[in-house]
């Protein structure tokens, strides 16, 4: 059963890429299919036993992270796009051929390379046991990202201010 | 039971698609995505090997990466909204000062 | 092994007198640009070389004084200290040495003097007086350095530094540019032989070494000889039609090398060549250095490594050989030489061929008692010469000449006793005694393979020898006078400066073979004084022989001589007109010996222009400014700015994407290899 639902979220992970990669024209439309693929992924999460990082998924990718690309695209109004000329196809066509070349490469690297999963106890990436881990053994790490979010936030004031003439 | 292997492999295309994308746009919005995209395949992939071995540092490192990827999206768009004050173009072409 | 010697603080100052006097003349051109009164030039330049004379002469007394093995030495300091390897500043005096440096500096002095009176016409430039002496004292030097030096790589100091004095006073009078083209014929010429020399140094420093016997200075390697005397040198098979191949004693290799260096510097064939020319220097220049001194050094060289060609029997046969087919060579082209110089340089090449023909017999005391003599009447003769050029208004072709014996009677009479010294008439020549002890050892030395033939060229140039000086005195001093009426009128004797010198080298002309006659000529005890000096420090066993048996080839060369003497009255005192038609009669023999057989014209068609034409063509615009210049510099330059501006400009695109691309490119790459 879990593996019906892992093809689902990897079939909508990958047509959401796709979409968001494909998409020429709009990018509004763009940003709302890697919402799809966030979603995804947050659900893959959860298929994996990463519930608390599965919930977060969705609350700061799909519902912080890409709401704020929106809100970007639709304060500079870029509804419609307009480049001229158009690119060279030769730079697509050699961006896919290394794209492929890289997935081929990959997939050969990883084939056969794992063995079965281990046991896992029962409440495993469950908030309790991450939230322990998080204040205990890493609690420095956690400290140091809150100084990041710090200068993350006033680097995006200072830059996004309007010039005072 | 998830099979731990293709959880890998997809994360492998989603990184490649990210790749591509972030290769071949011109439009910078985009090309920012892709490489969430990409930020994301990774977590993916850390989260299928914290299962794989039982431990739960794979998931306290993609919760790293989430906070890193947040602070990172805040601040380019910092700077595309920047860029377009300046130029009134998204185009990633024209920003290539850094060829000299 | 110099410890038990004694030690002598003097001799170093002998070559460091002039080095000295050089050095303020050289400062003071050079540097400080002025140039001192003439007076102190003279009293600096010829105070230094006297001094040396009588420091010579000093350490002497002091050598005779020895007891034991008759050698003193003075450790200047250590000049190469490298590993096991040492070579030293060191002097050596020993009989050989002392024979040398008193004749280098008695000769060198008198020279000296003579210069202020005949250098003090160069009114062509007016640093040249202090210039020329700055040169002469330079060279003293050297010679000193070359003689007294107690290890080959000293010696070869001196052998160069010599030989860069000889082109800097062969060119002396450098407007000229053919003076400044002998100049340097020489030096190259005797570059050449220099190659041969340092390749003899490598070849026994190199076998020493290989024996556990590695030395330089002279002592050290006699006494290691005994470890590599066996060895031989197996020849390559292109070299097999050379005599005694495939296999050739080590010592006989390393005295050819050796002698090669000789051939170069003490002008035999095949390295003569320079000489004639050398002419063009000034005639103290001609008299100091190219009859008394720098030619002489192949000479004293052979004779320092006696105890080599001791053992070294094919080597002394060449040497041998050598000396005397150049010497009946040299006599050949003398006879038709107008020019009086160039008389007097063949007959220099003639006479040093008696040396080695000497030398290569084993007869070393000998080679250097005609080195003494020699250097006696060459000098007198150049510098006879030197005052018949003045005379004349700088006019060297005897065929202007003629007559002069009634308008410079005393320059007459010196250059007569010169011509008599060397062709050797008994008794009141010193060439006799020299020359007779040659051809007395040529006749003894049963080991050289042709001996008596030997002999018999010996013998026959002695003739030839006496034919053509006398013809230059003849021509010179008898007969009609040929010079035009305006030079005739300023004929006269050169000052007293220039005579006195003249006058000594005369009195030693005629005494200075009484340093070393045999005793069947002068019967008093130890009447040989030089020989049995000399002996001791070489590697010579004295001659025993019958008193009639010298008394017998003495009167045959005499008689040689006498008809020498005889047709050159014939054919230039009492029918002058003969010469012409016999030359005119042999034709294109006699044109070739005019034109010395052409040999330089041969070496320039066959070895000199081939050699510029393949440096100009092949090394200089092929190789050098082609290859090197074009392809290697500029085109290098050029490919790397066509790389850059047409393949490389791309990579730096300014655009991030592109990065990203070729950091994704890469990275599959370097995995890929990786996990191949």
């Amino acid at each position: 059963m879990s593996l019906l639902f892992f093809y689902v979220f990897a079939a909508l992970a990958i047509a959401g890429a796709l979409g968001m990669v494909l998409n020429t024209r709009n990018t509004v439309a763009a940003a709302l299919s890697l919402v799809v693929t966030m979603v995804a992924l947050g659900g893959t999460y959860v298929l994996l036993g990463a519930y608390l990082i599965g919930a977060l998924q969705i609350m700061v990718y799909a519902g912080a992270i890409l709401v704020l690309f929106l809100f970007v695209v639709m304060l500079l109004n870029l509804r419609r796009e307009e480049f001229s000329p158009q690119r060279q196809p030769a730079t697509k066509i050699a961006a896919a051929v290394i794209g492929l070349l890289f997935l081929l490469q990959f997939l050969r690297l990883i084939d056969g390379a794992f063995g079965a999963p281990a046991a896992i106890p029962e409440e495993f990436g469950g908030y309790r046991q991450v939230g322990t881990a998080l204040f205990t053994d890493y609690v420095l790490a956690f400290e140091a990202t809150s100084l990041l979010l710090l200068a993350a936030m006033v680097g995006a004031v200072i830059l996004a201010k309007r010039r005072i003439d | 039971m998830v099979p731990i292997e293709q959880a890998i492999a997809l994360s492998g295309i989603l990184f490649t698609i990210g790749t591509v994308g972030a290769i071949s746009r011109r439009n910078l919005i985009v090309v920012l995505m892709s490489i969430e995209l990409m930020l994301n395949a990774v977590n993916l992939a850390l989260v299928a090997f914290s299962r794989l071995w039982g431990n739960l540092d794979g998931q306290i490192f993609v919760l790293m990466v989430i906070v890193v990827a947040a602070a990172e999206v805040a601040v380019g768009l910092g700077i595309v909204i920047s860029l377009f004050r300046n130029r009134e173009s998204m185009n990633v072409e024209d920003v290539s000062l850094l060829k000299w | 092994m110099v410890d038990e010697l004694t030690q002598s603080q003097l001799l170093r100052w002998i070559p460091l007198l002039p080095l000295l006097a050089a050095a303020v003349h050289g400062v003071l051109l050079v540097v400080v640009r002025r140039t001192l009164p003439r007076g102190l030039v003279i009293l600096l330049s010829c105070g230094a070389v006297i001094a040396s004379f009588l420091l010579s002469f000093v350490a002497l007394i002091e050598l005779v004084g020895v007891e034991g093995e008759r050698i003193l030495v003075d450790n200047v300091y250590t000049w190469i200290g490298a590993g096991r390897f040492s070579a030293d500043v060191a002097y050596l005096l020993d009989p050989l040495s002392a024979a040398m440096s008193l004749t280098v500096t008695g000769v060198g002095s008198l020279i000296h003097v003579y210069s202020i009176g005949y250098m003090d016409e160069d009114h062509r430039e007016d640093k040249g007086f202090q210039r020329f002496f700055c040169y002469l004292n330079l060279f003293m030097f050297a010679m000193l350095t070359l003689v007294l030096g107690d290890n080959l790589l000293l010696m070869f100091l001196g052998w160069e530094g010599v030989g860069l004095c000889s082109y800097l006073l062969i060119g002396f009078w450098y407007a000229d540019r053919f003076n400044a083209y002998c100049g340097a014929k020489a030096f190259i010429v005797n570059r050449i032989g220099d190659f041969g020399f340092l390749v003899g140094i490598f070849l026994l420093f190199w076998s020493l070494a290989d024996a556990g016997q590695a030395a330089v200075a002279f002592r050290d390697i006699e006494a290691g000889l005994a470890a590599i005397v066996e060895r031989t040198v197996v020849l390559p098979d292109w070299l097999g039609f050379l005599p005694g191949a495939p296999e050739w004693r080590l010592t006989t290799l390393i005295g050819i090398c050796l002698f090669v260096g000789a051939m170069g510097k003490s002008a035999q064939i095949p390295l003569y060549v320079w000489l004639p020319d050398a002419m063009a220097g000034p005639t103290p220049v001609s008299a100091l250095i190219h009859a008394a001194t720098m030619v002489t050094a192949g000479v004293y060289m052979v004779c320092r490594m006696s105890f080599l060609y001791a053992e070294a029997p094919g080597a002394s046969a060449l040497v041998a050989w050598t000396g005397a087919i150049t010497a009946v060579f040299a006599a050949t082209i003398a006879i038709a030489q107008t020019d009086i110089k160039k008389v007097l340089a063949y007959s220099t090449v003639s006479q040093l061929g008696y040396m080695f023909l000497a030398a290569g017999v084993g007869a070393y005391s000998a080679a250097i008692f005609h080195l003494v003599t020699h250097a006696f009447f060459k000098a007198l003769l150049f510098l006879g010469s030197g005052a018949v050029i003045l005379a004349m208004h700088h006019e060297q072709n005897t065929d202007k000449m003629g007559g002069l014996r009634s308008y410079i009677p005393r320059t007459h009479a010196v250059f007569g006793i010169g011509v008599i010294a060397i062709a050797g008439l008994p008794y009141i020549a010193s060439g006799f005694f020299s020359k007779d002890e040659i051809l007395l050892s040529a006749y003894l030395a049963h080991h050289v393979p042709g001996y008596m033939a030997l002999w018999g060229i010996g013998v026959v140039t002695a003739g030839i020898t006496a034919f053509y000086m006398f013809r230059v005195h003849f021509r010179t001093f008898f007969g009609e006078c040929r010079a035009p009426e305006e030079v005739r009128s300023h004929i006269h004797e050169p000052k007293n400066v220039v005579l006195v010198p003249l006058y000594v080298l005369a009195f030693l002309a005629i005494f200075g073979g009484y340093l070393g006659p045999s005793e069947a000529f002068v019967p008093v005890p130890d009447a040989n004084s030089l020989g049995n000096f000399l002996l001791p420090a070489l590697s010579q066993e004295a001659h025993h022989v019958a008193h009639s048996t010298e008394y017998a080839l003495a009167g045959l060369t005499t008689g040689i001589i006498l008809l020498g003497i005889l047709f050159a009255y014939l054919l230039y005192v009492r029918r002058p007109e003969l010469p012409g038609r016999i030359a005119a009669s042999l034709g294109g023999l006699s044109r070739a010996v005019a034109n010395k057989y052409y040999v330089d014209e041969i070496y320039d068609a066959v070895i000199v222009r081939p050699l510029v034409l393949i440096s100009d063509r092949v090394f200089f615009r092929g190789i050098d400014a082609t290859l090197i210049d074009e392809v290697g510099a500029n085109g290098s330059a050029r490919a790397v700015r066509m790389l850059a501006s047409n393949v490389l400009k791309y990579l730096q695109s300014g655009l991030a994407q592109g990065y990203l691309f070729l950091m994704i490119a890469g990275a599959l790459a370097i995995i890929g290899y990786l996990t191949r």
